[in-house]
């Protein structure tokens, strides 16, 4: 295996990382109207993430930063083409953070109101458009023979772009209830284990009909072991829910992700930014990648660190194993 | 057709620096009381732990509450200066990813993990992780902290004086052959400790400003008293720092980027015994000088430590760097690079005497200090950060026109595929969010500073409850 296919697999592995951590914070905030039925509930449902939040969002940063030292020239193409699109989502990006931190510190409800709903507009909407993204990577996009974007932000509101943006938004989403079922405790347990229910029928029809799109028009035998994996864990991860088994619920929806993410890493490579102007003027592992010396580096790095973070992050979801109730918030306090 | 084209690329330009810019000086406001601050609370928490003096965990929650604040608006900014990189500068990323990505990638891998997670631990874990353990978190968030300032310093350092690589003409980019000499570019390790100090000084202020206007209330007497003194204390020692780090910052940077020094002085010709002016007036094309106040033989002095050491002036280094880059404009904008310097070196300076004053004013416990010097010392508390500012815009201002000094003109670093329209609305929705934002962390941070320190932490009878931060 060479430098350049290990750092698609670590960027793979960071995106992955990132969704599955992310995921279910976005799943959490787009809950609140459906679950919160007062003050203390929403309150339990951020505290649910609230150690955690900016740790999950950190994988972005660094998965990122990965892109730009291992791919620059998929980082320089992707970012600048995706304009709009990633300018949307940094927007939600910080609506959504400021909100967790800022809701508290006010007395009124519209102040409260005012950022819950940018909480839950901050992860719906990325929500939505990673999965836009993503799918559009996967499927090519316009690419001039200098690898620069040629469409526009509509170019990407294709029917395979929308349906993986559906399917993200409603993934997240139930990996979200499912993670309140398993971090929270009382009313708002059993009302999140119901309407997971219900939106997991929704993600399931949407997964499944993008996996097999996906699987038709890049199909290898890496990329059916990885669609069946994922559908197989879908479904029985809303078994296990059913059955009040949380934990495995919530582990089975993570393996979905791994395995449903995976799967369109495997239909891209060895592509990294396909030109559906000319496939001569596609992005490759190949022609995108930094120097050996750069790759040989970072790959030291990698190797020393992402062990570590993945020990220190384990230890932090340790220390906050224990269920958030209402009990747990103390009244009159912010 | 072709007018038109040319137009969107012009204003494409115009305005990512635009946005650069103000992202960049508005990013930059929240980072140096992030990294002053999570010092001082640790300290604090330090003293707590070992005395065990309710006064300490007092100030600890306090300034922690404060730290909190800025740090949120801080890390949801910093996610806009990554990503502008790609988005609007891909022309640049393209040349320099393969040097300039290391250091980035190292800082999220090192740096930014260890800080998000560690934060984390520190803000819900007051009372889920021993006391032993809880400071231990508070360190490693400060550790986590100052690392990701040598990462980024260390790349930005590239940008000032590029150094460890080579270039490929086949690709057409620099990349990297020596990643110890590009953490260890001279101008990082000066850089490094110049920022690490003059943020320590805006923490200082910061807690000099709040203590005095709990004091000018007589509130909360005894803790304001201590934090008063240790922050003036801090804007003292941070400013003797700064201060040094800045002399070996400004050699630095005359050995590898002449021409800024020049444009710091306004010096046009080559000079042997160049004097530092603290003020000019000039005529308004900036040409010629009408009034000035100098020191003789200064400039000579910061640029190179000896009296009459020779500084090379503006028409000089325009004169070789025409000869050879080709022909073009080498001089950053002049009377920015002027005043910038001038006024970040002034505000420094202000910000010590005001401390060294406040530390004579209140020796043996004195606090019996008229109303004006309170005032003082609260309007004074955002002198260091302006500072900071300014010296931000010098550095970055005083290198152009290049991107990367020597390698890559900022005018050929901008994203070729992108409008002028999308960035206009992108440079419209950072502003307008960013100045929402600005006015709501203010009113937030002023809200809890005037609260002052809890005195009594409220009890906890419940076991279920939990420290919950949100």
């Amino acid at each position: 295996m060479q430098l350049q296919d290990v750092w698609f697999l670590i960027v793979g592995f960071l995106f992955i990382g990132y969704f599955v951590l992310d995921g279910f914070d976005f799943g959490v905030g787009m809950s609140l109207p459906f679950l919160g039925k007062d003050d203390t509930d929403r309150r339990v449902l951020i505290n649910s993430i609230g150690p955690v939040w900016d740790l999950n969002e950190t994988w972005l940063i660094v998965a990122g930063a990965s892109l730009f030292a291992a791919f620059p020239e998929w980082y320089a193409s992707l970012f600048s083409g995706f304009y709009l699109p990633l300018l949307l989502i940094l927007l939600a990006l910080i609506l959504r953070g400021v909100a967790f931190e800022y809701r508290g510190k006010g007395e009124t409800a519209r102040w409260k109101s005012t950022f819950d709903w940018m909480i839950v507009i901050g992860s719906a909407l990325p929500a939505l458009l990673w999965g836009v993204a993503f799918a559009n990577i996967v499927q090519g996009v316009p690419l001039n023979a200098d690898h620069i974007y040629t469409g526009t932000l509509f170019t990407l509101l294709n029917p395979y772009g929308l349906l993986g943006g559906l399917v993200t938004l409603s993934l997240f989403w139930l990996h979200g209830l499912v993670f309140i079922t398993l971090k929270t405790d009382g009313d708002i347990k059993v009302r999140a284990r119901a309407l997971a229910m219900k939106v997991g029928v929704v993600t399931t029809i949407l997964a499944a009909s993008f996996l097999v799109w996906t699987l038709f028009a890049h199909f290898s035998l890496l990329g059916l072991g990885l669609t069946a994996l994922a559908a197989l864990a879908l479904v029985a991860a809303q078994l296990a829910n059913f059955k009040m088994r949380d934990g495995i619920a919530f582990s089975l929806l993570v393996l979905t992700i791994i395995t449903a993410v995976g799967s369109l890493f495997a239909a891209l490579y060895p592509n990294v930014f396909p030109s559906i102007t000319d496939p001569a003027f596609s992005l490759t592992v190949d022609n995108a990648r930094s120097s050996d010396y750069t790759l040989g580096v970072m790959t030291w790095v990698a190797a020393i660190m992402l062990p570590l973070v993945l020990l220190y992050q384990g230890w932090t979801y340790w220390v906050f194993k224990k269920r958030v109730s209402r009990k747990s918030i103390p009244a009159g306090s912010h | 057709m072709h007018t038109t084209h040319l137009l969107n690329e012009l204003s494409a330009l115009d305005l990512s620096r635009w946005q650069f810019g103000l992202t960049t000086v508005y990013h930059f406001l929240f980072v140096p009381l992030t990294i002053g601050l999570v010092l001082l609370v640790a300290i604090m928490q330090t003293v707590w732990y070992r005395t065990n003096d309710e006064k300490w965990k007092q100030l600890t929650k306090l300034f922690g509450k404060l730290f909190l604040i800025n740090f949120a608006l801080g890390v949801v900014t910093g996610i806009v200066q990554e990503f502008q990189f790609g988005m609007n500068w891909s022309a640049y990323s393209r040349f320099v990813g393969d040097v300039f990505g290391a250091p980035l990638a190292m800082e999220g891998l090192l740096a930014f993990f260890f800080e998000a997670t560690f934060i984390g631990l520190w803000i819900f874990g007051w009372d889920r992780l021993s006391r032993g353990l809880h400071l231990m978190t508070i360190w490693m968030t400060a550790l986590g902290v100052v690392l990701s300032a040598y990462f980024i310093l260390a790349a930005n350092a590239f940008m000032q004086n590029p150094v460890g690589f080579e270039m490929n003409e086949v690709k057409n980019r620099a990349e990297l052959t020596d990643i110890g000499a590009v953490l260890t570019n001279i101008v990082a390790i000066n850089q490094f400790p110049h920022t690490i100090t003059s943020s320590l000084m805006f923490a200082g202020a910061v807690m000099v400003g709040i203590s005095a206007y709990h004091l000018k209330r007589s509130q909360f007497v005894e803790t304001m008293r201590t934090s008063l003194r240790f922050g003036l204390w801090t804007v003292v020692a941070g400013g003797a720092g700064t201060v040094l780090t800045g002399d070996g910052l400004g050699l630095a940077m005359v050995q590898t980027q002449p021409m800024k020094m020049a444009a710091a002085e306004a010096l046009y010709n080559t000079s042997n015994n160049a004097s530092f002016s603290i003020f000019t007036l000039g005529t308004p094309d900036g040409t010629s000088e009408l009034f000035s106040i100098r020191i003789p033989n200064l400039l000579s002095f910061l640029s190179t430590h000896t009296w009459d050491g020779e500084v090379e002036g503006i028409n000089n280094l325009q004169a070789e760097y025409a000869a050879a880059f080709g022909p073009g404009n080498y001089m950053p904008v002049i009377w920015i690079t002027y005043w910038a310097f001038r006024w970040m070196i002034g505000l420094g300076m202000l910000s010590m005497l005001i401390a060294l004053v406040g530390i004579w004013l209140t020796r043996k416990g004195n606090l019996q200090l008229p109303k004006w010097a309170w005032n003082v010392a609260i309007w004074a508390s955002p002198v260091p950060v302006l500072a900071s500012s300014l010296g931000w815009m010098f550095t970055e201002m005083g290198r152009q026109p290049w991107i990367v000094f020597s390698l890559l003109k900022t005018e050929d670093a901008v994203s070729p595929g992108i409008n002028g329209v999308d960035v206009l609305i992108s440079l419209i929705a950072f502003t307008a969010i960013y100045g929402v934002l600005a006015v709501i962390e203010l009113k937030l941070f002023l809200k809890a500073a005037q609260a002052g320190p809890e005195v009594k932490a409220a009890e906890r009878t419940d076991s279920e409850q939990l420290t919950v931060a949100y």
